[in-house]
């Protein structure tokens, strides 16, 4: 099936998503669509997928023009999708997911759950997905959860298959086991638009790479293109991958968390025995696949939420059990990793984001009343200082940028003097150019001798900024490992494998790929 | 919140060293201190010599009821005992973390609620009438389980209903309304579920199509109907008394055979046709919510609207549906307040049933089965002031008024633990 979308334009307001997009998606192909995040991809797919509606374009199948108004009917097409968030219903089994919206009857209106059962094993075998038909679905790792979603795009004979960004929340590991799943498809028969921003992943697996910026198709580059030239594509101008930084000065210990403990209400362990120190003049880079205790253990340090044991001292100074307010009058700066919630009020101005933790203190307050002059003149220095491109400072926040409200958080937090900087995410949902201000200003913070935790999903950002990694499973810290430790390494710690055991596995891996390497080379030549 | 996973790959050192999950002390502790009032407060304060006399009709010809006089001070001694067994029964399974199950607390809860009627009428000349105990919970609580039913129907498809009290009242309004102008209970019955759908309808209008709060337009609606009512009551109503104080009531069916059976026959199977229909709603809707394709698309709109609507389901259409088949399960419910029990219609007859009715389906669970059980809960706690009252007990009839309410404090807030509520319930979706 050949699937091709004619100047589809999608406009929110006065933003367009999707400006005039052509795109050609030849069967039996792994067709990529990489761009930043925000560049229009997930609008794009949306729109073939029945969910948004175009205002201007046609979207023809086997050069027949069709008209979706809902999904139902992009998938009686043949096009199925795996959204960005899983759309699987927690509390059901994997059956009752697949065959949701397309039930298998037996009698009135009753479902006939082994045929269900059926479906599932029956694609599930052909690929050798290994998933139970019975579980539920908040039981399964997301990586199996992924597999079925797969399973039902399969199940309603879908013959282009749209992965939404689909190694956002998986471990390495998970990732290449992803990609195996792909080929496998493709070699049957199914198409795929694989959307993306990893750039590796595109080289490793797409026959087609079509990029996307600002809702425009500004290129197609084939898989062989390096990386460096496909970033350039993404992103419009050539960057630094890597975050230029000296070695750092240790400046002696600043940061000692010492058995961290904390459960969640039903007493299950959310961190888990966390021990960790940084060294003044520091960058410490929390690694991991989301959900395993990162995001809470950056709360727990600032106080949002109360350890149920262990102790956090900052320069001999007990923090645990303090408000958030102590902790911050403490010398910790916090970027939350949910800016738009966390970080910033949305509706106030750039300017009174920019005071937010210091509003009640001199020289921004005096006598119980607000300095509005001196907000004004700090707001024009820090926006100078930081490049917030900004009409104004007094816009509300939200008609930033992602990247440009980063700038505010950061700076805002930078404003003060520091003893110790955590940033979880800090540049998540920020474009390429604002992610290399914000790597440059961390670690300048560091160069000052500010101890720096980064909470980071991105290993990219990890390798760029780490002076030393810790990795966190489950809660735990798996092991705290040095900047130059491999991907695959790192990869293997996020599931949970020791450092060292991690390290026998890559170098037997590696073993095996050298000598699979050898006999491909000796069939090429047959 | 970190996602639990179950990894094959995990070596087992990372499991076992994980930290334990706390063990739930409060079950255990709440017996035992009920299990210890029993036991000094019942038991000891009874006299020695003073008997306990219990009345059960069983309903079987030759013997239609017969009397016994228990010790009082023994038997209730007995029943404590029972409970503090349990109490420490649940103590090592909850210590020794296992699972405790079911049937420890509600035979506990059983043992309670007797040792308290027994010394309630411990030397009294009335004898306690264990039957019409009974049927009078269940009488009470037909309009609570269909109440029950429908914020079952309502909430699964992701819809808060809060409205149910209104549906209630409107549909005991209108069925008796009808009842008494056509003279046909029949006809009356079968206008109780639409009045409920036209409340129905109203709140899905406004909750599912124009986004407003969910509670909020609950209650609103049930102010709505209240001010109707009451204002039809004292106009319409008052004014034309030799119509409608004369209402229509149903007949009552004798199921044969069922009816026969000693005790419990006479109680479930004599009733009229509103209570039989109760038992089929909630077989049926216990098997078709979470067996059917109609169940598994509904909660499909409540768990995860999104979802439902990339696989097609009108996500919507179907709110707004169930909505208002929720509202005419509730109306049906009203018809029992007049023409089922040949009752005229009174202001605010419903008496705040309808929230007593949502209560019973939070601790049941969101399972039309534990709605069934916990609105009989709340029907017997209602009913014990009556059965008391007539054998003049020394508890204040205050006190004895609070106990359904007081029932359903507890009950909610101490024994809902691991169910939840569907997760999109009071969401609008705005999607596509």
């Amino acid at each position: 099936m050949k699937l091709e979308l004619r100047g589809v334009t999608k406009k929110f307001g006065d933003f367009v998503a999707n400006d005039a997009i052509d795109l050609v998606i030849e069967p039996g192909q792994i067709h990529a669509l990489l761009g930043e995040n925000g560049a229009g991809k997930s609008t794009l797919m949306n729109v073939l997928f029945g969910l948004y509606e175009a205002d201007a374009g046609e979207i023809l199948i086997d050069d027949v023009p069709v008209q979706f108004d809902g999904p139902r009917q992009a998938m009686e097409a043949g096009i199925g999708m795996v959204h960005q968030h899983f759309m699987l219903i927690p509390v059901f089994t994997v059956a009752e997911n697949v065959v949701m919206g397309n039930e298998p009857i037996k009698m009135l209106d009753l479902i006939d759950t082994n045929q269900a059962r059926r479906t599932v094993t029956e694609i599930s075998d052909r690929f050798g997905f290994d998933v139970d038909p019975d579980a539920l679905i908040e039981d399964l790792p997301v990586g199996v959860q992924q597999r079925v979603e797969i399973i039902k795009a399969l199940s309603r004979q879908a013959s282009i298959l749209i992965l939404d960004e689909p190694t956002a929340v998986l471990t390495p590991q998970e990732t290449d086991e992803l990609m195996e799943i792909m080929r496998q498809l493709k070699k049957a028969g199914t198409s795929i638009v694989f959307i993306t921003h990893k750039l590796r992943e595109v080289k490793e697996v797409a026959d087609t790479i079509t990029v996307i910026r600002r809702g425009k198709v500004v290129g197609t580059a084939s898989p062989k293109a390096s990386q460096n030239e496909l970033a350039q594509l993404m992103v419009g101008h050539s960057v630094a991958l890597t975050v230029e930084k000296k070695p750092p000065e240790l400046k002696g210990p600043a940061l000692d968390v010492h058995h961290l403990c904390l459960l969640d209400p039903d007493g299950r362990p959310l961190l888990d025995d966390v021990s960790l120190t940084v060294e003044r003049g520091e960058i410490l880079a929390v690694a991991g696949v989301q959900g395993n205790g990162q995001t809470e253990l950056a709360e727990t340090l600032v106080g949002l939420r109360r350890p149920t044991a262990g102790s956090i001292k900052l320069d001999n100074h007990e923090l645990a059990g303090l408000s958030v307010h102590d902790v911050l009058a403490a010398g910790v700066g916090f970027v939350a990793e949910d800016r738009s919630t966390d970080g910033m009020i949305a509706d106030f101005t750039v300017a009174e984001n920019l005071v937010l933790d210091q509003i009640d203190e001199a020289p921004f307050s005096k006598a119980g009343a607000l300095d509005l002059a001196a907000i004004a003149e700090h707001a024009r220095h820090q926006i100078e200082e930081f490049d917030v491109r900004t009409q104004s400072a007094d816009v509300p926040i939200s008609t930033l940028s992602g990247g440009n409200q980063q700038k505010v958080v950061l700076a805002r937090e930078l404003s003060r003097e520091l003893r110790l900087l955590i940033a979880s995410q800090p540049t998540r949902g920020v474009d390429v150019g604002s992610i290399e201000f914000i790597h440059q200003r961390i670690v300048a913070e560091r160069d000052v001798g500010t101890p720096v935790i980064i909470v980071s999903t991105e290993l990219d950002e990890v390798l760029a900024l780490a002076d030393k990694i810790a990795v966190m499973y489950r809660g735990r810290v798996v092991d705290v490992v040095p900047p130059t430790t491999s991907r695959g390494v790192l990869g293997l710690m996020m599931a949970g494998a020791s450092y060292e055991d991690a390290l026998k596995e890559e170098a037997a891996a590696a073993k095996k790929t050298a000598a699979k390497k050898a006999v491909q080379k000796g069939d090429d030549h047959e | 919140m970190s996602t639990t996973t179950l990894d094959p790959t995990l070596p087992g050192d990372l499991e076992a060293a994980e930290p334990r999950q706390k063990i739930a002390w409060k079950t255990p502790i709440i017996m035992t201190i009920l299990g210890l009032i029993s036991l000094v407060a019942f038991a000891l304060t009874t006299g020695g010599d003073i008997a306990s006399q219990v009345t059960i009709a069983t309903g079987t010809p030759g013997l239609e009821s017969f009397t016994v006089s228990l010790p009082s001070q023994a038997t209730i001694a007995g029943l404590s005992a029972v409970q503090i067994i349990l109490a420490a029964f649940v103590f090592w399974r909850s210590g020794s973390r296992r699972h405790v199950g079911w049937w420890p607390p509600f035979v506990f809860g059983i043992c309670f609620v007797l040792a308290f009627l027994l010394w309630a009428v411990a030397g009294k000349g009335q004898a306690l009438q264990f039957t019409s105990l009974l049927s009078g919970a269940l009488f009470l609580s037909v309009p609570l389980v269909f109440g029950a039913l429908a914020g079952c129907v309502c909430e699964h498809v992701g819809v808060v209903n809060v409205a149910i009290e209104g549906q209630l009242l409107a549909g005991a309004f209108l069925a008796a309304v009808v009842g008494a102008l056509t003279g046909s209970p029949w006809i009356g019955l079968i206008c109780a579920p639409i009045a409920g759908a036209c409340v129905g309808a109203l709140l899905a209008l406004f909750a599912v199509r124009y986004w407003v709060d969910h509670i909020i337009v609950g209650v609103v609606l049930n102010v709505l109907v209240t001010g109707v009512t009451s204002y039809l009551f004292s106009t319409v109503l008052s004014e034309h008394t030799e119509i409608f104080s004369k209402p229509a009531q149903l007949p009552v069916w004798e199921i044969p055979l069922l009816c026969d059976i000693p005790v419990l026959g006479p109680v479930l199977f004599e009733q009229n046709v509103v209570v039989y229909i109760m038992y089929i709603a909630v077989i049926l809707l216990q098997i078709l919510l979470f067996k059917s394709r109609w169940g598994l698309r509904m909660r499909a709109c409540g768990e995860h609207p999104k979802a439902a609507d990339t696989v097609g389901i009108k996500v919507n259409l179907t709110r707004i549906r169930n909505t208002i088949l929720g509202g005419a399960i509730a109306g049906l419910g009203g018809a029992y307040f007049t023409v089922a029990a040949g009752l005229a219609f009174g202001k605010d007859m419903s008496a705040g049933r309808g929230y007593i009715a949502l209560a019973a389906m939070i601790l049941g669970g969101w399972s039309p089965k534990g709605a069934l059980l916990a609105a009989l809960l709340f029907g017997f706690a209602d009913n014990l002031q009556n059965a008391l009252g007539v054998v003049g007990v020394a508890i204040p009839s205050q006190f004895m008024l609070m106990a359904p309410y007081l029932v359903t404090i507890f009950a909610v807030a101490g024994f809902v633990g691991r169910v939840r509520a569907p997760a999109a319930e009071g969401t609008a979706y705005k999607g596509s």
